[in-house]
């Protein structure tokens, strides 16, 4: 695998992490070789195993629509950055 | 009283020797003398460990007291605590006082138990050695140049320099076994969904689970019984019937077949951690178990795997911290997804976003089968070989961690090498087995070794059972280090 530095930048772009030049390069270098490491899994011949997504297999436990939690809507607005009348604050998006 | 275990701690409580006040008191006194050259808590408030202290003494008083009522225990900073700072080891959480309770500390306040406060560790519980908490890097009490180990690095810290009776950890890829090794105390990883993962920051869900890190395998059976549980909220929970994990302690281990992976015992190991290893399992033949040769071909392979899947996890679930519902949010930004980009690159650390790049990268159009699905692939192949291994044995062994605690700085720009010193626990963490860590002797620079134990899954009991029976017979466990 070779990893570009301009793979790096749309990977931040698409991680939400905003990066200097600098930070990019430092980081290819050590992506670099953390790919190394990982290239040894192309080596094995995995034809035919099912890929394992969890620890336990077991299936998704449903559960009925009903409301389990009391509204504390002051509470978890108490820790936001900004909010207003109830609302959380962003940058406006839609002129 | 530093060194009672937790069923004498429980003991001396109920007989009124000494009340909960006294005894958290004490503990908070010796973390104001020690935690300044240790940084193993990132928050005490003494205030709410002393209310918690005189509830338990006036329940001591109804005689309504549990095993854990009155006792004071840390928690890693990972566990969400109501009313307490809670910042999983990041500038992104500096000011998150959490609103609830991880259904764990909801588990430890019913027990009555005291939290003494929140122990450092590795920013969102990535890294093996403490240093990339934004609250600095804790030291460990055996030598203070040298790393706890991680990521439950705080807890390991405050454990082996008896600042708590015990407390909690969480293992994604090793973090309780490697700095229960590394500080010379032992520590147990559940099976995967034993204890609920509700209000536990995620790192990698489909890896992460809580456990106990404490002076004993007997004081590990006291806190799990009070930590599992099945857990609603949390959908990986299990439902099993509630288990007493001391029940087996006594039994004798005539008859052990203790499974010894030959990959465990081939290079990488160091000279000293080889010493103190096989000296412990000459001790477990004395103690009546046989040796069995087993294989695990694709263990190897683990360290690769983990560093795909868990960094995929990982940029998953840590897209969650945007800078809009709580924790950090840059000054300057431009629009909304400069503000994103800014918080998030000023509220992570370096190796924090260096997992969710390797996770975004794996995850994205083109790289999805090659890495993320191919590493699924052979996690199948590393569980498969534990389900043969255990054919032939009862539990298997080796050792926790390849070298004794290195020094800090040692490892600072090479995240391969610091990767590569979870070898021998992150392959438990894949096939979702239960392993624990304890000391077994001390290395080079006198620093403590960890015998790392590999159980069934859900034969934590037995495992609890394997490791008090060596801690009868030694005394490596009951160790302290020079000025605690």
């Amino acid at each position: 695998m070779s990893l570009s530095t301009d793979d790096l930048k749309k990977v931040a772009s698409l991680a939400r992490l905003a990066m200097s030049e600098a930070e990019i390069s430092a980081t290819h270098a050590q992506m670099t070789g953390i790919f190394g490491l990982i290239a040894e899994m192309q080596a094995v011949d995995t034809n035919g195993v099912e890929p394992m997504p969890h620890a336990q297999e077991l299936t998704q436990r449903l559960r009925e629509d009903k409301v389990t939690e009391t509204n504390q809507r002051e509470a978890f607005q108490a820790i936001a950055p900004q909010v207003e009348r109830g609302l959380y604050l962003v940058p406006q998006v839609i002129e | 009283m530093m060194n009672s275990s937790l069923a004498q701690l429980g003991a001396a409580l109920r007989a009124k020797k000494i009340s909960s006040v006294e005894l958290t008191q004490l503990y908070l006194d010796r973390i104001a003398r020690l935690n300044p050259s240790l940084n193993a808590y990132i928050t005490v408030n003494p205030e709410m460990s002393l209310a918690q202290a005189r509830a338990a003494d006036q329940r001591i008083a109804a005689d309504k007291n549990e095993a854990l009522t009155g006792i004071p225990l840390a928690q890693k900073d990972i566990f969400c605590a109501k009313g307490w700072l809670t910042t999983c080891g990041s500038k992104m959480l500096h000011n998150f006082v959490s609103p609830y309770d991880a259904h764990v500390i909801e588990q430890f306040n019913r027990a009555g138990a005291v939290n003494l406060g929140k122990t450092n560790m590795d920013e969102f519980a990535m890294g093996s050695s403490n240093e990339t908490s934004h609250y600095g890097p804790v030291k460990n009490p055996w030598d203070t140049a040298r790393v706890p180990g991680g990521s439950s690095g705080g807890t390991a810290a405050a454990v082996a320099a008896r600042l708590c009776a015990a407390a909690t950890g969480t293992d994604t890829g090793g973090s309780i076994r490697q700095p229960a090794a590394l500080c010379g105390i032992s520590g147990l990883k559940p099976t995967y969904g034993v204890c609920s993962r509700y209000g536990m920051i995620a790192f990698a869900s489909s890896l992460d689970q809580a456990g106990p890190m404490a002076r004993s395998a007997e004081d590990l059976a006291l806190m799990l019984n009070v930590m599992s549980g099945f857990d609603e909220r949390d959908s990986t929970s299990l439902q099993r019937d509630k288990e007493d994990y001391a029940r087996d302690l006594n039994k004798p281990l005539k008859g052990l077949r203790i499974g010894l992976p030959k990959e465990f015992f081939a290079e990488g190991m160091g000279r000293d951690v080889a010493q103190a290893i096989d000296a412990a399992i000459a001790e477990y033949k004395k103690l009546g178990a046989t040796i069995v040769e087993i294989s695990l071909p694709n263990s190897r392979l683990s360290v690769p795997v983990y560093y795909v899947l868990a960094p995929a996890e990982a940029s998953s679930n840590l897209s969650r911290f945007d800078g809009v519902r709580y924790g950090y949010r840059a000054k300057d930004y431009s629009d909304l997804t400069d503000m994103y980009e800014k918080s998030r690159a000023e509220g992570f650390g370096a190796e924090v976003k260096r997992r969710i790049m390797i996770g975004t990268y794996v995850l994205s159009h083109g790289y999805y089968d090659a890495y993320y699905i191919k590493a699924q692939r052979i996690r199948r192949l590393i569980a498969q070989d534990f389900v043969e291994a255990y054919k032939k044995c009862d539990v298997i062994m080796g050792p926790t961690s390849p070298s004794t605690a290195f020094k800090l700085g040692e490892k600072g720009d090479d995240p391969v090498q610091m990767y590569l010193s979870d070898i021998y626990t992150i392959a438990v963490n894949l096939a979702g087995l239960p392993g624990m860590s304890i000391p077994c002797g001390f290395g080079a620079n006198d620093m403590p070794v960890g015998l790392q134990i590999i159980g069934n899954y859900f034969d934590e009991a037995r495992m609890l059972n394997v490791a008090h029976q060596y801690q009868l017979a030694t005394d490596w466990h009951s160790r302290a280090p020079a000025g605690v």
